[in-house]
Formats: structure tokens, sequence, C-alpha cells
């Protein structure tokens, strides 16, 4: 929850409501995309790697320091726990969309 | 050091003990107390244990472990409002799993669960919305905790059911602030820190100015962290050497992810949708003024506080459960009676225990066997 996990913007679904979808160690999961647009369009995110806490895209990174630090969450069991948080949520959601 | 291999450049990781050897027998030539440096975050505790940190670090550098584990600090009172709103017919609680273990007076969520609650885990706040959206007859509870680093998604969650009318959505709201919280430790009468590891993702949406006060009134070094093995060693070096220098600043070793404003669009949510309590209850701190934010009066329609008219009993902890000597370094974990004997990740007394960023936990996990001890006769 507090460490986050990076992932990377893949798709805009939805540039009024600011989502989009990430992919995070090969999972796709929506994610809300405010905090990281700054002055940018929403489109100008897919491709951008971001540290994502809960849902929320927090900070943008880039590649290395994403790979450096899924690794390092990984080996702290973190990465696991997120992922497996990400399941939940999927099995919670059931058909209901974000 | 048999872990410094795992380190990401393990010659730099070198060349910082090397330096922070050096700068230790510096600073100690002057006192004769060992340096204690707070890392406030749990993730930096969780680090720490995990790479072995401090077993590298001369023996006169010890860490103090904070507070900054939002699970771990979760007043039974508040876990106990949660089986009880769990509990209502017509709620679906949801929550991050996280927090499915921790103890009330008489039940987890995990146990309400077992009893019949519809108590449900997601990852996010939105997960919550939209089985609000999904489910127009039944009141959806989103469960919000953590510091700065998670406020912004609640705030911003509020604002979203606020634009689309959603109505049967609400959030019991306990979120924490780590400002006053570092503030009642600087105040505390036995406070020995002699500097600090500021959390990392806290100040990435928060920035560095909030701490000038911990330099300037108390004059103690804070150095923001990165999380990583390597942040941490180039952190406590940092603290180190303004000991050294005779210096006392906020210094940000995590710029790479921190900007030193804080984030402009999290900062606007929370200030939108959040204000200061007059105080909140943590875990084995007691009552600490400020340290925590309600919603504000024009999204009461969001507040499950107000919603359901929550109780919010004022509960004691376990008689024999010493998380509060623990949390303000009092004792270590391993001296608690309770510790790996009834106390354990798999039966968690404790909230230290419950959660990996917990100093206990961490202890049971990654401090050998050695610090477990044998089970009382």
């Amino acid at each position: 929850m507090c460490l986050g996990i990076p992932g990377q913007i893949v798709e805009i679904t939805d540039a009024g409501r600011k989502l989009g979808v990430a992919n995070v160690s090969g999972v796709r999961r929506p994610v809300n995309l405010a905090c990281v647009i700054g002055e940018g369009s929403v489109e100008d995110l897919i491709g951008t790697w971001v540290l994502i806490h809960v849902g929320f895209a927090m900070s943008k990174i880039d590649e290395d320091q994403a790979a450096e630090t899924l690794r390092i969450l990984t080996e702290l069991g973190e990465a696991q726990q997120e992922l497996a948080a990400m399941r939940d949520g999927d099995r919670a959601l059931g058909d209901a969309q974000w | 050091m048999k872990y410094v291999d795992e380190f990401r450049d393990p010659v730099r990781a070198g060349v910082l003990l090397k330096e922070i050897e050096a700068l230790t027998a510096q600073i100690m030539a002057g006192r004769d107390r060992p340096v204690v440096i707070m890392e406030v975050c749990g993730g930096h505790t969780h680090s720490i244990f995990r790479y072995g940190i401090e077993k590298m670090l001369p023996p006169e550098i010890e860490f103090a472990h904070g507070p900054g584990c939002p699970v771990c600090v979760l007043p039974m009172g508040r876990v106990d409002d949660c089986v009880e709103l769990a509990m209502k017919p017509e709620v679906i609680f949801t929550t991050f799993g996280d927090a499915m273990r921790v103890p009330g007076s008489r039940l987890s969520l995990l146990g309400a669960k077992a009893e019949g609650a519809d108590v449900r885990m997601v990852y996010s706040p939105l997960d919550a919305l939209a089985l609000a959206r999904a489910n127009p007859d039944r009141e959806v509870v989103f469960f919000g905790l953590g510091f700065e680093t998670t406020m912004p998604s609640t705030a911003l969650t509020i604002l979203q059911a606020q634009a689309e009318g959603i109505g049967n959505f609400s959030l019991f709201c306990n979120h924490i602030t780590i400002i006053p919280t570092i503030k009642a430790i600087l105040d505390s009468p036995d406070m020995g820190i002699d500097g600090f590891l500021g959390p990392g993702h806290v100040s990435m949406v928060i920035g560095t100015d909030p701490y000038d006060f911990i330099a300037r009134d108390y004059h103690r070094p804070l150095v923001v962290a990165g999380f990583e093995p390597l942040d941490v060693l180039h952190s406590v070096w940092m603290v180190l050497r303004q000991m050294a220098e005779g210096r006392a600043e906020i210094e940000n070793q995590y710029d790479r992810i921190v900007p030193r404003h804080g984030n402009e669009a999290s900062l606007a949510a929370v200030t939108e949708v959040f204000e200061l309590r007059e105080f909140f209850e943590w875990r084995g701190l007691g009552s600490i003024d400020h340290s925590g934010v309600q919603i504000r009066e024009a999204y009461a329609a969001w507040d499950a506080e107000r919603k359901f008219a929550v109780a919010s009993p004022s509960i004691p902890d376990p008689k024999a459960c010493q998380c509060g000597e623990v949390l303000k370094g009092a004792i270590k974990p391993w001296q608690c009676k309770l510790f790996g004997r009834s106390c354990t990740p798999e039966t968690p007394m404790g909230a230290l225990m419950v959660s990996s960023e917990g100093a206990c936990a961490a202890y049971y996990q990654y401090g050998g066997i050695d610090a477990v001890p044998e089970p009382a006769q």
C-alpha cells in the first residue's frame, strides 16, 4: 500500500475521468491518472512509467528506475503482495467497471 | 556484510559503509551514547530488516523504528467500528487486505466475514466506488487508512462519487498525518533521537517543506529517503555527515520521486475533501492532537462516520501487549512477553505483528532464530 508498484500506462480509457490502463508486471489494471497529468494532455501519458499506489498513478519514473524498483519490491515480497491485492480487487469487482 | 552483494551497486555500498564508519568515529569522539536514527516509515523498517542494514553499520548507530505503519497504529476501537459497520445487512464493507487480520476487541474483519458480514478485499478505493455503482441497493463503505500517501486516492474517489452523484458510497476515514506525529515524538520527555530518515512516499505527496520545523526548532537533521537498500545507506550517511558538520537541515535523498513542494494535484484534492481532526487515537501512542483528518462538512454525504453514526469506542490494547513501548523505542520487539509466543504473524495479538511493515513482524521474519524466545514453560 505504501510502497506502491511501478507500471507502464498502455491505454487511456476515459480521458474525462482521467482513467487509463497500466501494465503492471504483465497484468492489466485500471489506474487513475489525475495526479500525474500536470500541464500536458492525458493522451501524452501513454508509454509513461509511473509509480502506482492503490490504483492511482502518483509519480512518473523512468524505465530503469521502474525495473530496479520492481526488483527490490520483489525481494521484499511487496510486489507479490501488491499483485495479490490486485487479484483480490479484480475478484471483488466481478463485472463492475471503474 | 553478506548482504552487500544484493545491492544494486555493491561497490558504492562498500564506499558508503567506509565513510559511515569514519563519520561515526568522528561523531563518537565527542559523545558517550549511541547515535539513534529513527526511520519514520514502515517501508524503511522492512527494507532495513530485509537487507540486514543495521548489522552492516557500526554498533554505535541504532535505528528506532518509527510509527509509520498505518495498519499497525490503528486503535482497537476503530477496528470495532469497522466490524460494526460490516455487520449491517445493507453494507458491503470494502477494505485493503492488509487490514483484514488486525484484531478488534472481539473480532477482526476476517472474523466478521466468517460470521457472515459482507467484507470484500479491494485494491483501490475506486474498486469500492465501482461496487457502489454496480450495487445501487446496497451501501458500500470503504475503509480508508494510511498516511498522506493514500489520502489523495480517497479524496479523489469522493470527488468522483460527487461528480457522478453516487450516493450509496461512503468513506470510513482513518487517515493519519505524519507531521504532528513526528512533533509528538520530538516533544516526548525521553526523546533520544538524533536524526530522522523521512518517509519517501508521504513526501512525494506533501514535499519537503513541512519538515522544516524539525531542523529549525528541534535542531535535528532529517533526510527524506528512498526505500531501496542503497537509498537507506546513502540517507544514513547524509544524516551522519550533517551531525559531523554540526548541521541540522532537511535534505532530500529521494529527489527522483519527491519534489520539494509535493504533488500539486494530490494536495489540492486532499485539501478540498479533508480537514484536520482535533485529535486522533493511535494504538500504543495514545491520542495525538491534529494527527488525523476527517471529511469536510461539504462532503458529509460520503462520510461513513456521519451516515452511520459510528461510535468509536476507546478500547485499551490488551494488557500484556507492549506495542506502545516498541513503537516509542522503549523496548525491542523480542523483549515483549508475547513476542513469538502467543503473538506471531499467523495469530497476531498486537498490531505490530500484523503488517510486514510492523517492527515485530519484521523482527520475527528477519531477526533470525536467536530473536525468537523459547516457548514459556
